[in-house]
């Protein structure tokens, strides 16, 4: 047991060092006696509780029980690690609830691709300006060109809990396939491309360097500063408000339009499929669901259906665990800001265009602690199958 | 006239962040963390040739205990033209915050009866993590940043603390705990992570103080 002792006066303090000097009673101060007006608090072996006890209340000392079954408390702890570390662990020995490296995360799409190679085949559409390759996965099961769903997370690198739950995300997706009625339907009928690292470079770096960093990692002419904000360089209001042309700010926006390789692999993997029907994006924090337009602060022409279709997904997200999402547009629900890729994909001509912030509203941010990790992803899963059931449904 | 504002409008989020903010380091301890929950209602005034004027209903959470919730209106004026003067802040809470004096006490022995200063560096780390000890030294960086994130804002800044890069225990004579931070606070609307020096003194019965701080300069690379 871990009792704690409120001694009144010098004299039972020095009670307790006495106590403290007789070792065959095995004691473990954990806070040791000094002065009268500091708690002590002490473990004591099951077999000497007594002993102790009774020494203390033949001295009239004060004590209370502080944890009662120590033991208990350590064996529930491991317990809880055990099964933390067993849940989500089918064949693989990855563990979606915690945080990869970007060479596990790639060993990972490997062996996914491998393990539903009937459905799941890796893409790589790109190179990050580090020469590290930009991996999609491919969920289709037939067809020729069929109507796609695009997915992408970890644009901005610090937000560590989309890398981690696209992850999830993909491997849920495969494991459902022919077991859940809605996604087999909709993987009858369409492909899903998902990029589960789209700045690997900066991943890399969060891992290595900066925590916090965001953009990626091009050099800037003219500049010590390094990195552009993948997400202010797509072709949409370039160059508007919102975004900076300074290359040592967090925002900048890059030279021109499509300037980072990560941006343009993607533009043209889209443009060159041609049949991509819906494009969503993952982000983290603030726990928002936005569509179109953040360079401007004018509504989109699909305004109406964006916004119930944004309201549904966010309802399912709230359905499992009560987390709020709050619905918008760019503009109204945080800020105008250009060059981002949602506002890109929704005038090259793909109504369906969300972007999701995820996890938490702050008190965490960018530092989402490994055990929030499944439950995120969880929950948006509920609010992509949402959005992707509705553009199966409503083909245009 | 009083205009009203969607409260899933990114203005009145900013507002409402701020409002917590300093609502957060009046009332914070190391034991009691509170956290905005949700923004109910958000009204605007323009004054002219004074500023503009915020009227907010906000729900508080105690970050110790999810379930425990307190409502809060509050009037924020940010004054006009004025870059060096903090916004106007005065609140209402609704009903009692849970009496946190054991908690305070008890982190407030521990840490006098420490035999080296304390000393720790990113907490959370990177994964999250916060260890049980340091959780009350990071209640204690989330009020102070309350301080610093009120005499920074605008209306067009919203300010959290992303990190604790380094906590240094500074030793005193008195009975005030003072403690030396380099925290990280992430500014969301430029995105900029900004690093910032704080001193915070506090007593179990004088809340606390940051004394001084310092904006730090940003590195280029990484």
């Amino acid at each position: 047991q871990v009792l704690r002792i409120k001694t009144r006066n010098e004299e039972e303090v020095k009670q307790l060092q006495l106590l403290e000097s007789l070792e065959h009673l095995e004691l473990d101060f954990w806070i040791n006696p000094s002065a009268a007006a500091l708690p002590v608090d002490v473990r004591v072996p099951a077999h000497n509780v007594q002993a102790v006890k009774a020494f203390l209340e033949s001295q009239g000392i004060e004590y209370s029980i502080l944890i009662e079954d120590l033991q208990a408390v350590l064996d529930k702890e491991k317990e809880d690690m055990d099964y933390s570390q067993q849940r989500d662990r089918s064949s693989s020995s990855f563990n979606y609830g915690t945080y990869h490296t970007l060479d596990d995360i790639y060993a990972e799409l490997d062996h996914l691709a491998s393990e539903y190679s009937s459905f799941v085949s890796k893409l790589q559409i790109g190179e990050s300006y580090e020469k590290r390759p930009l991996y999609v996965l491919k969920f289709s099961t037939g067809g020729s060109h069929r109507p796609a769903i695009w997915l992408d997370a970890g644009i901005h690198s610090r937000e560590w809990v989309t890398q981690a739950s696209a992850i999830w995300i993909a491997k849920k997706i495969a494991s459902d396939y022919g077991k859940d009625p809605s996604i087999t339907s909709l993987l009858n009928q369409m492909d899903i491309f998902l990029l589960t690292v789209s700045n690997p470079d900066g991943y890399v770096f969060t891992h290595t360097t900066n925590r916090m960093w965001r953009k990626t990692r091009s050099k800037n002419a003219g500049s010590l500063c390094v990195g552009v904000d993948p997400n202010r360089n797509w072709d949409a209001g370039f160059g508007g408000p919102g975004a900076s042309s300074n290359p040592c700010s967090d925002s900048y926006r890059g030279p021109s339009a499509n300037s980072e390789v990560e941006v343009r692999s993607v533009v043209n993997f889209i443009k060159n499929h041609g049949n991509i029907k819906a494009f969503l994006t993952l982000h983290s924090y603030s726990q928002l669901l936005m569509y179109p337009y953040g360079y401007k602060c004018t509504q989109p022409a699909d305004y109406a259906e964006l916004n119930a279709l944004g309201r549904a997904a966010a309802s399912s997200i709230r359905s499992l665990y009560g987390t709020t999402f709050t619905v918008g547009s760019i503009c109204t629900t945080i800020y105008q800001a250009s060059g981002g890729s949602i506002d890109w994909s929704y005038d090259y001509g793909i109504k369906y265009s969300f972007a999701f912030e995820l996890r938490d509203t702050g008190r965490y941010g960018f530092v989402l602690p490994a055990s929030q990790i499944i439950p995120t992803a969880e929950e948006t899963w509920l609010g992509l199958k949402k959005i992707m059931e509705h553009v199966r449904d409503n083909p245009y | 006239a009083a205009m009203e504002l969607q409260p899933s409008h990114g203005l009145a989020n900013r507002v409402a962040t701020l409002a917590a903010g300093y609502l957060c380091y009046r009332r914070g301890s190391p034991g009691r963390g509170l956290v905005l929950r949700s923004l109910r209602r958000a009204r605007r005034q323009d004054i002219d040739d004074v500023g503009h004027k915020y009227y907010l209903e906000l729900v508080l959470e105690d970050v110790l205990d999810k379930d425990s919730t307190v409502n809060c209106t509050a009037e924020v004026l940010y004054h006009l033209g004025s870059k060096n003067l903090a916004p106007d802040v005065q609140f209402t809470l609704e009903g009692e915050l849970k009496n946190t004096d054991e908690a305070d006490n008890v982190f407030y022995n521990r840490i006098r009866s420490l035999e080296k200063e304390l000393v720790a560096e990113n907490i959370p780390d990177s994964h999250g993590n916060v260890s049980p000890e340091m959780e009350p030294i990071r209640r204690l960086a989330w009020v102070a940043s309350g301080y610093i994130i009120w005499q920074n804002s605008t209306e067009n800044t919203k300010f959290h603390l992303a990190q604790i890069k380094r906590v240094k225990q500074v030793k005193r004579s008195d009975e005030y705990l003072e403690f030396d931070y380099m925290i990280l606070l992430h500014e969301m609307v430029s995105q900029e992570i900004i690093p910032w020096q704080m001193t915070v003194l506090w007593h179990p019965q004088h809340g606390v103080q940051v004394t001084q701080d310092s904006r730090q300069p940003k590195h280029t690379s990484g």
